[in-house]
C-alpha cells in the first residue's frame, strides 16, 4: 500500500466562536463546526462518508450525521485519552482514506468545557467504579492528587530538579502564547498580552504551576475535513497535506501520571510520535517552519521540543529564551495563541492553525510555511502530525 | 472618625439599667415557693426570723412577664450596637455575687446595672463574640448596698454550623488492587512482586510486564525512601484536605515509587532527594493510607 505520507490532506476547517458559556448544546456546537468545515472544504454534507472523534466526545457520530445531513457512513472511529486524541483523529482519517475505507472524513471535537463539565476541577468527585481506568485513580485521588494541573506539576518539579529549569522558563511559553493571541481576533485573550512579571505574580494553582501556566477552559467546537490528495486538488483551498501522522503510547504509560518510569523528565510517547513523523515524511526537525505544540500547561512544552528533536535534552529552556519560538525565530510557535491564548479545544484548534499556516492564512503568518508540526495532548497517549504544502 | 470599637468603648462606665425598684418587698410567701422549688430545707429561711436565700437576690428585682417599654434605654442601645456588629446571640458566661448583708422580709430592694467593660472580639466555640461585663448593685430602701453582682455575657456571632466531615475520595477497590489497601488498613506497606521473576511493581496489576507471569505475591517495604518529586496543591480545594496540600512521589528503598502525602514538613523544607519514612494516616474508619515524613536525626 505504501507510505501514508502525502496521500491525504486537510481541505476544510470550521469552528464555532470560542467562549466561556456557549448557551448551546454540545451537539449543536459539534454540528455548527462540522457544517462550517464541510462548507470551507467546498463540499456538501452528503459527500462525507467517514467520521472520527474523541472517546471523550459527548455527541456520537450518528447524532452529528443525522442532524447535519451527512448520510451513509462507511468508516467511523474514536480516539481515546483526552487531548492526546487530537492528531489521532486525522491519523485515523488518513489511514482510512488511504486504505479505501472512506473518501471524505470529518474529524471534530466540541464541548461546553467551561460552562459544563470542567476538567480542571479534577477527578475527586467523579463516580468510582472498578474498571481499570477508574481504578487507576485509586493511587491518586485518596491523596488529593486529582487535577490535570497537579498531575503536570509533579513532572514539572522533577524537570526543574534535573535540568535547573525555573518557573520563568515555563512562564516564557505563556507570555509567547498570549502575545500571539493578542493579535488573533478569534482568541479568547485577543488584545490581552501578559508579561513575565504578571506570570510570576499570578497565584499558585499547584506549585510549581502558577495560574498563568494553566490554559483556560473553553466552550466551542472545531472540525476538520480530510480527503485524498487527488481529491484535494479539485477543491478550493490550498491543501494541507498530511505528510506525517502518528499515535503513540509509551512503555509503562499512565493517564497523566506516568511517574513510575526510570525517568520522568521526558515524554517518551511524544518521542515515539516524533520518530514516526520523521520516518514517514523523510523530514527532519529543521525542515519545520512552524510548530503548534500542545500547551494545556506550559511545563510540557519544553520536553516536547526535546522529544521532537528541536533541541537536546534539558536545553529547551534556553531554546525558548533564545527566541527560537518567536514569529521571526527558527520555529514560530502557536501562532494562533495556543490553548493558553486562543481556546482549549483539546488540541483540535491547533490542527486548524496548522492548516492555516500551510495556506498562508494565519493571522500571525510568519512567512511561507512548507511544513508545520502539530502535537496533541501531553502526559497521555498522544499523537502528532506534520502538515505540509507538499 | 469614630470606629465601631470606639462606640462600644463609650459604653464603659455607663448606666445600662437605671436604678429599678423591686416590684415587691422581700416576703415570706416568695421565699417559701423558692425553697420548695429548690428543695432547700435549711431551717433559717422559714424559721422564727426568716432570712431570704442569697440565691434569690436577682429574683427580687426581676422584671415581670408583662411587656415593658423597650425603647431608647441604654440597654436597648447597646443591644442594637452589638447586633450592628453581627453579635446577635447571647449567652451568660459567669456571675460573681458579693453579699454585704443578709436580706430579710421587709427589705425593699432596687438594682442598678453599670457597664464595666466590653472586650475585643474573641474566638469562642460558639462563634466570634465580645464579653460584656457589667456590675449590678443591689441596695435597700436606705441606699445601703446589700450585694453586688459582676455579670458577664458573651454576645456572639453564631458560628456557621460545622460542615459535615467530608471523607477523602474513595479508592476504587477491585480484584487487582484490593490486597494493597487491605494491607494498608493493617499499617503494612506492601509492594507487589512477581512470583516468578521476582520483579517488584507498583501500581500493581494482574500480569508481570517483565515475564508475563500472572503469579504474584507481596513483600513488605521498609517504609524508607526518598522524595522523587512533589506538588504543593492550592486550588481547587477538596473539603477532605487541608491546603496547601503536599502531594509527593516517593521512591522506596525497594525501588518502586508511589504517590503519597507528606507530613511533618512545610513546603519550603522540601528538597527532591530528601530521606523520608512512612507514617500511617487513619483517614477514616475505612481508609488507612501511608504518608511520609522527613527522617529526623535519631534522638539519643
Amino acid at each position: 500500500m505504501g507510505s501514508l505520507s502525502g496521500q491525504t490532506a486537510i481541505i476544510g476547517i470550521g469552528a464555532t466562536e470560542f467562549s466561556k458559556a456557549s448557551g448551546r448544546s454540545e451537539l449543536q456546537l459539534a454540528c455548527e463546526a462540522v457544517v462550517a468545515a464541510i462548507a470551507d472544504a467546498g463540499l456538501r454534507p452528503g459527500d462525507v462518508d467517514g467520521m472520527v472523534t474523541f472517546t471523550a466526545e459527548s455527541s456520537a457520530e450518528i447524532h452529528v450525521a443525522r442532524n447535519t445531513g451527512i448520510g451513509d457512513l462507511s468508516f467511523f472511529s474514536r480516539v481515546p485519552h483526552g487531548g492526546g486524541a487530537a492528531c489521532g483523529t486525522v491519523a485515523h482519517a488518513a489511514a482510512a482514506i488511504h486504505a479505501g475505507l472512506a473518501e471524505v472524513v470529518v474529524c471534530w471535537r466540541a464541548f461546553n468545557e467551561r460552562s459544563g463539565e470542567r476538567y480542571g476541577l479534577g477527578q475527586a468527585s467523579r463516580p468510582m467504579d472498578t474498571n481499570a481506568d477508574r481504578a487507576a485513580y485509586s493511587w491518586m485521588t485518596p491523596f488529593g492528587l486529582s487535577t490535570p494541573a497537579q498531575w503536570v506539576a509533579m513532572f514539572a518539579r522533577r524537570y526543574m530538579h534535573e535540568y535547573g529549569a525555573t518557573s520563568e522558563d515555563f512562564g516564557r511559553v505563556a507570555v509567547l502564547d498570549r502575545a500571539r493571541a493578542a493579535t488573533n481576533p478569534k482568541a479568547w485573550f485577543h488584545g490581552r498580552p501578559i508579561t513575565l512579571e504578571e506570570h510570576q505574580a499570578s497565584r499558585w494553582i499547584a506549585e510549581p504551576l502558577h495560574l498563568l501556566d494553566c490554559c483556560q477552559e473553553t466552550d466551542g467546537g472545531q472540525a476538520l475535513v480530510v480527503v485524498s490528495a487527488a481529491r484535494a486538488k479539485d477543491l478550493p483551498h490550498v491543501p494541507a497535506y498530511v505528510v506525517g501522522a502518528a499515535q503513540a503510547s509509551g512503555r509503562d504509560q499512565h493517564m497523566m501520571t506516568s511517574y513510575y518510569r526510570p525517568t520522568i523528565s521526558g515524554i517518551p510517547e511524544m518521542g515515539l510520535v516524533g520518530d514516526q513523523l520523521w520516518a514517514q515524511s523523510g523530514l527532519r526537525p529543521a525542515d519545520m517552519q512552524a510548530a503548534v505544540l500542545y500547551d494545556h500547561f506550559t511545563p510540557f512544552v519544553l520536553p516536547q521540543l526535546e522529544e521532537l528533536g528541536f533541541c537536546g535534552r534539558g536545553e529547551a529552556a534556553s531554546f525558548v529564551a533564545d527566541g527560537h519560538l518567536e514569529l521571526d525565530g527558527s520555529l514560530p510557535l502557536n501562532t494562533h495563541g495556543g490553548q493558553l491564548g486562543e481556546a482549549y479545544l483539546h488540541g483540535m484548534n491547533g490542527i486548524a492553525e496548522g492548516v492555516r499556516l500551510v495556506r498562508g492564512a494565519s493571522v500571525n503568518q510568519p512567512g511561507d510555511v512548507g511544513n508545520v508540526v502539530v502535537t496533541a495532548g501531553t502526559g497521555v497517549p498522544t499523537s502528532a502530525l506534520v502538515l505540509g504544502a507538499r | 472618625m469614630t470606629t465601631y470599637d470606639d462606640r462600644l468603648a463609650a459604653f464603659s462606665g455607663r448606666v445600662l439599667v437605671e436604678r429599678r425598684p423591686a416590684p415587691d418587698p422581700v416576703n415570706v410567701p416568695m421565699i417559701r415557693q423558692w425553697v420548695e422549688a429548690m428543695g432547700d430545707a435549711n431551717p433559717r429561711y422559714l424559721g422564727e426570723q426568716p432570712v431570704a436565700p442569697a440565691s434569690m437576690m436577682q429574683a427580687w428585682t426581676m422584671r415581670g412577664y408583662a411587656p415593658t417599654d423597650a425603647s431608647a434605654g441604654a440597654f436597648e442601645e447597646l443591644v442594637a450596637l452589638l447586633e450592628e456588629g453581627g453579635y446577635t446571640s447571647v449567652v451568660a458566661t459567669d456571675s460573681e455575687l458579693d453579699f454585704h448583708r443578709e436580706v430579710v422580709p421587709g427589705d425593699h430592694l432596687s438594682v442598678e446595672e453599670v457597664v464595666e467593660s466590653i472586650s475585643a472580639e474573641k474566638r469562642t466555640g460558639l462563634g466570634a463574640g465580645r464579653f460584656v461585663s457589667t456590675l449590678k448593685t443591689y441596695r435597700d430602701s436606705a441606699d445601703e448596698v446589700v450585694a453586688t453582682q459582676r455579670w458577664r455575657t458573651l454576645r456572639f456571632r453564631p458560628a456557621e454550623p460545622a460542615p459535615e466531615a467530608v471523607l477523602r475520595p474513595r479508592p476504587a477497590i477491585n480484584l487487582d488492587n484490593e490486597f494493597w489497601f487491605t494491607a494498608a488498613r493493617e499499617e503494612r506497606l506492601v509492594v507487589q512482586r512477581c512470583a516468578d521473576c521476582k520483579a517488584l511493581r507498583h501500581p500493581p496489576g494482574p500480569c508481570c510486564p517483565d515475564c508475563t507471569s500472572f503469579a504474584w505475591d507481596t513483600v513488605e517495604a521498609s517504609g524508607r525512601g526518598t522524595l522523587y518529586s512533589y506538588v504543593v496543591a492550592h486550588h481547587p480545594r477538596h473539603p477532605a484536605f487541608d491546603y496547601p496540600l503536599l502531594i509527593a512521589v516517593v521512591e522506596l528503598d525497594e525501588g518502586t515509587r508511589l504517590i503519597t502525602n507528606l507530613t511533618g514538613a512545610t513546603a519550603d523544607e522540601l528538597t527532591v532527594g530528601m530521606a523520608l519514612e512512612v507514617e500511617w494516616l487513619r483517614a477514616d474508619a475505612d481508609l488507612t493510607l501511608p504518608v511520609f515524613r522527613p527522617v529526623r536525626p535519631r534522638e539519643h
